[in-house]
Parts: structure tokens; sequence; C-alpha cells
């Protein structure tokens, strides 16, 4: 017993005496049978499981919104030293929940640093009402030129960058262009520290200085500029 | 023990049958219907050993009111389960209706505000008995061996019922619901690498969309309510295979026979 426990068992199922076996057959045919009815049972839950998770997360993950172009004044409305609240959708279709203020002002050169990465010829600013602690709407405050959040008392100043509070960067803007005499308000970009446009903006809470591009990764689905 | 039985005139009581007559009479039957039925099911399914054998069980000297709640906090989940269900046939999860449907069952549906009422507090009041549950649990170490599965399971079912909590509390599609769900979906999107997308899923796309009601509704009503019965089967099934633990106070008895050699 013991010589013969020490030979490596022969792949043939002849060989190891199986009953009934085939000359040259390796595997039984109740093993055959097992793994087919097991691999047929898998590829069947993963037939109807699959499509459904990519159901669930393909539009949510990968679609491309529309990009929208919203006139909101003619450029003369917005002067250079201070806010003009206006109301643009974001969403439509579903009233005023997809809507959302910016606030708008003409690119004042004496503080308004150069466009960065170049390339894009900004005359309007428009800024986001998105607070980038946690998204509860900001709101414009002339006497002291800065803009206050209501939940946790984050602070941002003239330009959007943060003066205080738990927001991690400065407040989102949005693209500007002149058609037909209009001012028109286009998607949404973050910023940075720097004034560096993602134009795969972020959502609140999630910091673009320095390891911060990299911890939160751009969407698959930012229309390119 | 034997109760008297009622003093009952002549004519009323029970006569004893006389030869020849029908063994059993139709009323014979009709009483014996009810266990005539589970008789015929039991017969089929032998469901009654099981019955028995989860009913039935040896529960240790000591098991007190802190025992109960854990029936508690299902009895909470059936209660949103069952107002859950009902409140569904007059919610209309669309961005423009919700709002509009959830103020009709409010103030037009007969019972509506009561009904909404107590999925509304029941829902708190599920948090309140999950945490006493689990506070009941730990202090008297009933995670311990051989029922750290059935805490693992326990501590999942918490979790599902945060998420029943969350995505609930979108469904009125107040200001509030509606600001709520903005910074949930930002605290979700906050975790490096993964984050992002978690968020994205969370809300059906990049931002607050027609379908991210729809979404929260549907996990709200049909996966996690789903998810929650399954794992209530499974701890229930684990309480009953494993029994419950006496409380910590009490200690062991000696065996008699120690307490004989050492007099």
């Amino acid at each position: 017993m013991a010589a013969t426990r020490k030979e490596p068992r022969s792949k043939y199922t002849a060989d190891r005496g199986v009953p009934g076996a085939f000359e040259g057959e390796t595997v039984t045919r109740r093993r055959f049978m097992t793994l087919t009815a097991h691999g047929a049972g898998i590829t069947a839950v993963a037939a109807f499981t699959l499509p459904a998770l990519g159901f669930a997360v393909g539009n949510a993950l990968f679609e491309r919104p529309p990009v929208r172009w919203e006139a909101v004044g003619k450029p003369e409305d917005f002067p250079n030293n201070t806010y003009v609240p206006k109301v643009i959708t974001l969403t439509t279709g579903i009233g005023d929940v997809g809507k959302t203020t910016v606030y708008m002002r003409a690119r004042n050169e004496a503080i308004d640093p150069k466009p960065n990465p170049p390339g894009y010829d900004e005359k309007f600013v428009a800024v986001s009402t998105r607070c980038m602690h946690l998204g509860c709407p900001v709101r414009y405050v002339q006497a002291s030129q800065r803009f206050i959040c209501p939940c946790h008392g984050g602070v941002y100043d003239f330009k959007g960058l943060v003066v205080g509070g738990p927001p991690v960067r400065p407040l989102d803007r949005f693209y500007t262009r002149v058609r037909n005499g209009l001012v028109e308000v286009g998607p949404r970009y973050s910023v940075n520290t720097e004034f560096k446009r993602f134009d795969s903006y972020r959502d609140p809470a999630q910091p673009l200085d320095g390891i911060g591009q990299y911890l939160y990764p751009p969407r698959f689905s930012t229309p390119k500029q | 023990m034997r109760l008297p039985k009622p003093p009952l005139p002549p004519a009323l009581q029970p006569r004893p049958k006389r030869p020849g007559e029908p063994r059993q009479k139709p009323l014979d039957h009709a009483r014996e219907a009810g266990i005539a039925t589970v008789d015929w099911i039991d017969e089929r399914t032998s469901l009654s050993g099981a019955a028995r054998w989860a009913m039935f069980r040896k529960i240790p000297k000591g098991t007190n009111w802190f025992y109960t709640l854990g029936s508690a906090t299902m009895f909470a989940f059936l209660s949103q389960a069952v107002t859950g269900v009902f409140l569904a046939m007059y919610y209309d999860p669309s961005p423009t209706r919700a709002y509009e449907s959830a103020r009709f069952i409010t103030n037009d549906v007969f019972l509506g505000e009561f009904v909404r009422g107590m999925h509304k507090w029941g829902s708190t009041v599920m948090v309140i008995l999950i945490f006493l549950h689990m506070a009941r649990t730990f202090f008297f170490g009933a995670y311990k061996y051989p029922r750290e599965l059935n805490w693992v399971i326990g501590v999942v079912l918490l979790i599902l019922t945060f998420v029943m909590s969350l995505t609930g509390y979108l469904l009125p599609f107040d200001q509030r619901s509606y600001w709520a769900t903005i910074v949930a979906a930002n605290i979700t999107a906050s975790g490096p690498l993964a984050g992002p997308y978690l968020g994205d899923f969370l809300r059906g796309g990049a931002e607050f969309n027609a379908t991210t009601l729809s979404r929260f509704y549907s996990i709200h009503m049909l996966l996690v309510p789903g998810l929650i019965a399954a794992l209530i089967g499974a701890h229930l099934y684990l309480v009953a295979r494993l029994g419950t633990t006496a409380p910590p106070w009490l200690k062991p008895e000696e065996p008699e026979k120690l307490t004989e050699e050492r007099v």
C-alpha cells in the first residue's frame, strides 16, 4: 500500500479503476455533469445579474449630460465690482429642483487671475452657489464682499477662495460666453486654489490641490471643451 | 391542573354515546375542522417539527424584559413594511409629483396622516430599538462564541436600517429632504478614489436629476427591505439554533455532586 501511495494517481479514469471508464477518459462522467450543471447555473445567474448591474450603474457613471448654454442677460447688466444673482437650469424636465442660482459679474483684470490652463477667453465670471463643504447653497453678502454658507459656516472671499470654515476648495464656476449680444452661462467647472480649471467638475468635499486631484479622479463622462 | 367543570344543567351535559349511534356526527367533524386542516398540511410538509423546534426552546434562567428588544425591533420593521406598502399605493416618485402626492396622503386620504405618521415616527422608533437591542447584546456579552456570526448579521441589519433611513428621507421631497440628500451624496462622494463613483451611483449621475428620486425609492422599497427580511430570517434561525444567553449576573450553579463531595 505504501508503495502505491507514493506514485502519482493516473489521470486516466480507466487506470484509477473507475467503473465503466472509457479508454483515454480523464474526467468521470459524474464529475463532468457536476461541472456542467454548476457552470450552467452560474452562467444563467450572470446572464441576468450583470445586465441588471450595468443597467443600475452604467448611466450614472458613463452618461454624458448635454452641454447647455443659457442666456442670462446683456453684457452691461453685469458690473465688475459686485455680483448679480441669476437663476439657471442645471437639469431640465424636473421643475424647480433642476434650477440653481449663479452669481454673475464682469471679469476684473485687477483681481482676477489669468485663465489657467489658458485657452478660454473669459469675459464674465459665473460663480456657483454650491458650497464646497457639502453642497448647501451659499449666498453673496455685498456688505462684507463674502460668500457665506448657512449650513456649517463656510466663508469665501470675493473671488470665491475659502477664507473660513470647512470648505476644501474655492467655489465652482461656470463657463461664460457672449452670443448675439447676450451673456450665456454654460457647463460647470471646478477650480483649485490657483484657479486651475477642472472641466470634469468634482463634487463638494473633494479637494483639488496637490494630491487631491488624484484622490478624487475625474468622471468618465466629461464633455471636452 | 384540572379546572372544575362549569355547573351545567343535566340537559346540556354531554352524554355518553348510545350503542348503534354513528361514531362521528357532522358537528364532530365541524369541531375538528381546524385540527384536521393543520393535520392535512403537516402530513404533507412536516412543518410542525420545525415550528416546535423554533418555538418551544429552552431559555436560560434570568431571561428578562431586555430580551424582548430584538422582537420589538422586528415588529417595528413589520410595521414599517406594512405601512410602507400601503403608502406606496398613493405615493408618486417623480420629482414634480412627489411632494404633492405626499401632501395628498397627509391631508386628503382617509387615515393618511395616521399611516404616514406611523411610518415616519416608526422609522425613528426602529433605529432606537435596534440600538437598544445592540446595547443589550453587547452589555450581556451575547455576541461571544458561538454567536459571533449573529452579531455580524446584526451589524449588517443595523447598516441596512440606516440605508432605509437615508433613502426614505428624500421621499417627502421637501426642502429638508432635498438638501439632506445633497449633503448625503456629497459625504458619500468625499471618500477617496471610489467615493466620486459611489456618489454618482447614488444620484444616478453627476447632478441631482430626474432619476435620483425613483432610484432612492426603488432602493428604499424593494432592494433593502428584501435584504433586511432575508437577514432577519438568518438572524432568527441562529437565535433558535444557538439559544439565548443567560444574563451576566447569573453565575452557573455548581453541580450537586461536587457540593456533596465537599461536605
